[in-house]
């Protein structure tokens, strides 16, 4: 009897619950008076301030897009789940923001890593994934050269970075040699490695030495002092700031002098903290974004960001910020919120005008835009000079 | 030539902290015939002590180096009597995998309290710069205060093993446990000596490194940690002076490849080189086939 009376009281529990589901979905998709946007964040784990900040950036727009009358008519509601710094739960959390929520569009995640974990689910719902901070080359293209129709990004590649390293040296700093010290276990070094050795001796550079490290390596007077002795005028670092740190600091001691460059890997404040402030001079590195750039847009950004979050915008709001306009003006010129063709009018964006750079998108899904190059000036992060695209 | 003296400079500064870290391991192998592989985690405590002495307490650089020495050896007494007294008797394998799980637990428990990211050791030692033959030779302070401190650590090492009562009692216990004992040897004392000695070593190296590179991690003691091993297997491991003479030939081996454009290939000469030497002469360079070990 007992059993009984069990088995029935949880048949109804089951249904109550099973009940209590559908009606909260039909109700999610009916409603008509938003634009559901995911947002696939790392918001806790290791790379958990990379999140955070484009998602603060992200919402600071959504806020401002929704007080001057939304998108369409309609407002724009972010849906957002933390994906803890992890792939797997990337992935899952994009197949969630595109099945159950019914997202017009995925934004996210942070890292190259966790986006081409995220990217499956979003090419198979057909809901385009925008990511505002994957850098790698292969995030919009796969492996055979083809575009990926449904993935964006509006942060430059790893390739174009070596590419605009390379002809600040050449042009700007008329650096007529150069030498590279590579991170050999990363990817992104690798990568922009590549590019930046490619595009110097086509400008007509000349590369004396690749040298290479590994992440985690504390002593690299070894390779320094083997560089010195080649006597390079400029030496080209890609990497991060950990390793970079220490090895600015080591040049320096060793009295290897020479400007030293190298890609967005750099950010950091704990770049200046390894390197010591006194030594942190004549190191340039390409960056997104600097808070210094006096143009109107980012002067209004960063005047906005600081009233809502009482902080300094640093370079993954500001691109969080231009993801979400980005965003905005695809829905826009398509007319619906309607994801296939949210998908037609993000690769037909033509100049459109943010706080990281005015840009386009290319054949590629990548946006042509300008780097911001930073000079680090005893240890402080200056604005040195906005670089466009040849 | 100029170069060539530079990377001597470097590559001797590197060698003697791989020479102080394959110091414990080698002591410890001697005596009761384990790797303890968490003793290049108790480098990284020992450099996270120097660090909050020096920064939270101001304290210059030789106490916050002695202070550190002590509170590692203590730290090294205590692994010993926690985790490998009780299987002292057990399977070598299984004293391995304990070895391995105190270096986890070391390693993520000061993750725990100290978080994952990567810390600046304050300036403690004033940086001087003396330049030879035209600037193109460059000597830091910082390269005497490590190799003078190496040395000088291991001549007290090397006086307490060979003249005093303790080293006695190290050695007789590293040659034959139960004749020791027998013999009226406290063999849970000497034991707990040789990881006190073998832990301040390990210690020291960490505040020396701290001072030298001025980045610590959780996760610092896990590359030095294995070379120092290799290291100390190189000079043949259970011989004091082995230990010293494979740390410096392997941090100068290291600088010689990367000096001559092997950067790529730093680490796979190194333990090719192992692999040669142990083909060769199996009980190391400075191995003997009579084992006398501490």
């Amino acid at each position: 009897m007992n059993r009984k009376l069990l088995v029935v009281l949880s048949l109804v529990l089951v249904f109550i619950l099973l009940a209590g589901c559908t009606s909260k979905e039909t109700s999610g998709g009916a409603n008509s008076d938003t634009i559901k946007v995911g947002l696939n964040y790392e918001l806790s784990g290791g790379v958990a301030t990379y999140g955070q900040g484009l998602t603060d950036g992200v919402l600071l727009a959504f806020e401002e897009i929704n007080n001057n009358g939304g998108v369409l008519g309609k407002k724009l509601e972010p849906v957002q789940v933390d994906n803890k710094s992890n792939d797997t739960e990337a992935a899952n959390v994009s197949t969630r923001l595109a099945t159950r929520d019914k997202v017009v569009a995925l934004l996210g995640p942070a890292t190259s890593g966790n986006t081409k974990a995220a990217i499956p689910a979003a090419t198979q719902n057909k809901v385009p994934l925008i990511s505002a901070s994957a850098t790698a080359d292969d995030v919009t293209v796969d492996s055979n050269g083809n575009v990926r129709e449904y993935i964006f990004k509006t942060c430059f590649s790893d390739s174009f970075q070596g590419v605009m390293m390379a002809e600040l040296a050449f042009g700007e700093l008329q650096m007529k040699n150069a030498a590279i010290l590579s991170d050999s276990t990363s990817d992104y070094a690798k990568g922009l490695s590549k590019s930046f050795k490619e595009t110097y001796t086509n400008l007509g550079g000349k590369i004396l030495a690749e040298e290479a490290y590994q992440s985690k390596d504390t002593d690299f007077k070894a390779v320094l002092t083997n560089l010195k002795g080649l006597n390079p005028e400029v030496l080209f670092v890609p990497g991060y700031y950990e390793e970079v740190g220490l090895i600015v600091r080591q040049a320096r001691e060793l009295g290897l002098n020479v400007p030293i460059l190298g890609g967005d890997g750099y950010e950091s404040p704990k770049l200046t903290e390894i390197a010591g402030k006194d030594v942190l001079n004549n190191v340039y590195y390409s960056s997104h974004y600097s808070s210094m750039d006096n143009s109107e847009e980012v002067v209004r950004f960063t005047k906005n960001f600081q009233e809502k979050y009482k902080k300094e915008p640093d370079a993954f709001n500001a691109l969080g910020y231009d993801m979400a306009y980005f965003l905005k003006d695809a829905l826009e010129r398509s007319g619906e919120a309607n994801p296939e063709k949210l998908k037609d009018a993000l690769a037909a964006t033509k100049d459109f005008k943010g706080v990281t750079g005015t840009f386009s998108i290319d054949e590629n899904h990548n946006p042509v835009k300008s780097v911001t190059v930073i000079e680090m000036k005893d240890g402080v992060p200056t604005f040195y000079k906005k670089l466009d695209p040849k | 030539m100029e170069q060539l003296l530079q990377q001597l400079v470097n590559g001797i500064s590197l060698g003697s902290i791989y020479a102080l870290i394959a110091l414990g391991y080698t002591m410890v192998y001697g005596i009761i015939n384990l790797i303890n592989f968490a003793h290049g985690d108790i480098y990284m405590v020992g450099a996270y002590v120097g660090f909050a002495l020096t920064t939270f307490l101001d304290l210059s650089f030789l106490p916050s180096l002695l202070i550190s020495m002590a509170v590692c050896s203590i730290l090294g007494i205590v692994v010993e009597k926690v985790a490998y007294k009780p299987i002292r008797n057990s399977t070598r394998i299984a004293a391995l995998i304990t070895a391995i799980s105190v270096s986890l637990f070391l390693e993520y428990t000061m993750m725990y309290f100290v978080k994952p990211d990567t810390r600046t050791f304050p300036e403690v030692l004033e940086s001087k710069r003396m330049t030879f033959l035209g600037g193109s030779v460059i000597l830091d302070v910082k390269n005497i205060y490590i190799v003078v401190i190496t040395i000088v650590l291991m001549v007290i090492l090397q006086y307490i093993v060979h003249r005093t009562k303790t080293g006695k009692a190290m050695r007789a216990v590293s040659l034959d446990k139960e004749a020791a004992e027998l013999m009226g040897v406290d063999i849970n004392k000497t034991i707990s000596y040789t990881f006190a000695l073998g832990s301040a070593l390990a210690g020291a190296a960490g505040v020396l490194v701290g001072v030298y590179y001025n980045t610590i991690n959780p996760l610092m003691g896990v590359v030095p940690g294995l070379k120092a091993f290799v290291a100390a297997v190189l000079g043949g491991i259970g011989i004091i002076p082995g230990a010293v003479f494979g740390g410096f030939f392997l941090g100068m081996t290291e600088t010689l490849v990367s000096a001559y454009g092997g950067s790529i290939f730093k680490d796979a000469v190194a333990f090719a080189i192992l692999i040669l030497v142990l083909l060769v002469k199996p009980n190391g360079l400075l191995g003997k086939t009579i084992k006398e070990k501490v």
